[in-house]
């Protein structure tokens, strides 16, 4: 893939702010060659623990630093994190409310080579579902380094999905990240495509195929998935009266989920959801081919408008 | 730590004794508790709370304290009569504990207690959670301590010795865990439900430096607490051999009464044993 990693960018980010911020602690779990930690290893060894192959200590060690007054960034599978180490995260980082940044690794399909078992399509439900938790999902690599000082700086539980892999580059210097605030990415009238990570450059790639179709979509990428920013996505459904979310993420629980819970509450349109639909994806040569194939695809984007605006109509 | 005379060991008993005696009165009142590990641990949290941990209740909050994580969460009826009678908040804020608005909850919250310096509830993290802490210490340059005391039922549980290998990895000298051994647990003996033992050669296989002691003697368990700090390449667990429902004849051994509350009669069999004059 042309694109920059996610990780790579994550990884150089952390290591650097850690020169900034000298109370910044990272932690891995013998994955920090993949998680790409490892730059902080090398840059600040006497801050960097690595604690072997056990998410659930990792965790639990985090908090004992954060209340020691540290800001512990703990980096392994995003997967693994949010299944084996929830009751951790939840007992000791949301209820003890402890100042632990989680760097997901690996998130969504982008593991593409290992399978189910790692990939991680349940976390955003998993983290959403945290009282106290703040979840974010960058777009592609530049946004993840930019969201690191922000989240260190930040004060309380932070789950930061990073790919393994690139996406379709979404982000300038000109965006400004702000927790709870979505990004206006197209302006349009006749539906909203609402993104996250890495579908928010599928989505500007399907606008653009929309917009020769004569189809006017605008672009709004949640990348805080919680809290979420109710008022944009009630103004999208007032503007445009339909909405298609797009997550790398099973629907239930995640993005689709989120904003359909807002929408049914406070202003209802028609809505369709495309995301992985409540199954284990196989393991795959490449990750594009295997998002396509997870119902991912920009054809599925379309697909969905179409479906969504023949709704609006009706 | 002050020095171990006959009057202090007398004071330190006099305090577990009446340790004891609030908690069965606090389970009692809110219904709800768990008597026999918190009886276990009486001597344990009187040494601690009264003896060793360099703490200020003026200052719960103060970064160079000694830190103490109550793994065994369920023994919270103890740790909050330790608290309140090392004068961290009134005793008769424990009056409505239970109370969906009394701050203090069914396990120990660190935001809502002052004194309790970290959450706990579901076993198994207090060892982890302590060496996170005492690798706070030492990146601090702290000269303060990390104790935490967790459950021998509770060592059956991976985590524990998840944290038991990173202690060690990082030498945490400035960490000290206490094994509650008290043999039984809420379906049974630990014996017939998971055997532990060897559990001594267990820790020191795991690189930790091991003492054991009599649990309910105050004496020993100081005297165990103060070889701790002397060593200096190694984290110390203090396996503490105790009695489940210490000094009630009818809860010792008994895992009936892990977490039974006992009702208005059984109280006053129980504080009569604990040598509690009661009135009227």
């Amino acid at each position: 893939m042309a694109e920059p990693s996610m990780r790579e960018a994550y990884g150089r980010a952390l290591a650097e702010y850690g020169g900034v911020n000298p109370k910044i602690v990272a932690l891995d779990v013998d994955t920090s060659a993949s998680t790409l930690s490892n730059f902080f290893a090398q840059k600040h060894p006497e801050r960097f623990f690595n604690i072997g192959i056990a998410e659930p200590c990792m965790v639990d060690v985090a908090a004992g630093l954060a209340l020691g007054g540290f800001v512990p960034f703990i980096n392994g599978f995003a997967t693994i994190l949010s299944l084996r180490a929830l009751e951790q995260i939840r007992t000791c980082v949301c209820y003890a409310r402890t100042n632990v940044k989680i760097g997901a690794s690996y998130a969504g399909l982008s593991d593409f080579k290992d399978g189910a078992t790692h990939y991680s399509i349940s976390d955003l439900a998993n983290m959403r579902a945290l009282p106290g938790m703040t979840v974010i999902v960058p777009a592609d690599a530049a946004e993840a380094a930019a969201w690191v000082p922000i989240v260190a700086e930040f004060d309380g539980p932070v789950y930061l999905r990073i790919s393994r892999a690139g996406s379709l580059p979404v982000f300038n210097a000109g965006m400004t990240l702000e927790i709870g605030k979505g990004l206006t990415l197209r302006n349009g009238k006749d539906l909203t495509l609402v993104a996250t990570g890495a579908m928010v450059g599928r989505c500007a790639r399907a606008a653009e195929q929309l917009a020769m179709m004569g189809i006017d979509a605008r672009l709004v990428e949640i990348h805080t998935l919680k809290p979420l920013d109710r008022e944009l996505l009630l103004q999208a459904a007032g503007q445009t009266g339909a909405i298609v979310t797009a997550e790398e993420h099973t629907i239930i629980g995640g993005l689709g989920s989120a904003v359909a819970e807002t929408l049914a509450e406070a202003q209802p349109v028609p809505l369709e959801r495309v995301g992985i639909q409540d199954r284990f994806c196989p393991t795959g040569r490449d990750l594009d081919t295997l998002m396509d194939v997870c119902g991912l695809s920009v054809a599925e984007i379309i697909a969905a408008t179409k479906r969504v605006l023949e709704r609006k109509a009706h | 730590m002050a020095t171990l005379t006959p009057e202090r060991i007398s004071e330190l008993e006099e305090i577990a004794r009446r340790l004891r005696v609030d908690s069965l009165r606090l389970i009692h009142r809110r219904g709800a508790g768990h008597p026999g590990g918190a009886l276990s641990a009486a001597e344990i949290m009187a040494v601690l709370y009264f003896h060793v941990l360099n703490i200020d209740p003026a200052r719960p909050d103060w970064q160079e304290r000694d830190r103490f994580v109550l793994s065994k969460g369920h023994a919270s009826a103890v740790l909050y009569a330790a608290l309140t009678r090392r004068g961290f908040f009134p005793l008769a804020e424990l009056d409505r504990w239970g109370e969906v608005d009394c701050p203090h909850q069914g396990h120990p919250d660190r935001l809502k207690t002052p004194g309790v310096d970290m959450t706990s509830g579901l076993l198994g993290h207090g060892v982890a959670v302590g060496a996170g802490l005492a690798l706070a210490g030492r990146l601090n340059k702290l000269n303060n301590h990390t104790y935490t005391l967790l459950g021998d039922g509770e060592c059956q549980g991976g985590i524990v010795w998840e944290g038991v290998m990173t202690a060690a990895k990082y030498h945490l000298s400035n960490l000290t865990a206490i094994v509650d051994h008290n043999k039984v647990q809420l379906d049974g003996s630990v014996r017939e439900i998971m055997p532990l033992e060897p559990l001594a050669d267990k820790w020191s296989a795991f690189g930790w430096h091991v003492e054991e002691a009599d649990g309910h003697s105050v004496r020993a368990v100081a005297e165990a607490l103060e070889l701790a700090q002397q060593v200096l390449d190694r984290p110390t667990v203090i396996i503490a051999h105790t009695t489940k429902g210490r000094g009630v004849s009818f809860m010792e051994n008994q895992s009936a009464w892990h977490g039974n509350v006992p009702n208005a009669e059984q109280l006053k069999q129980a504080l009569s044993e604990l040598g509690e004059v009661q009135h009227g």
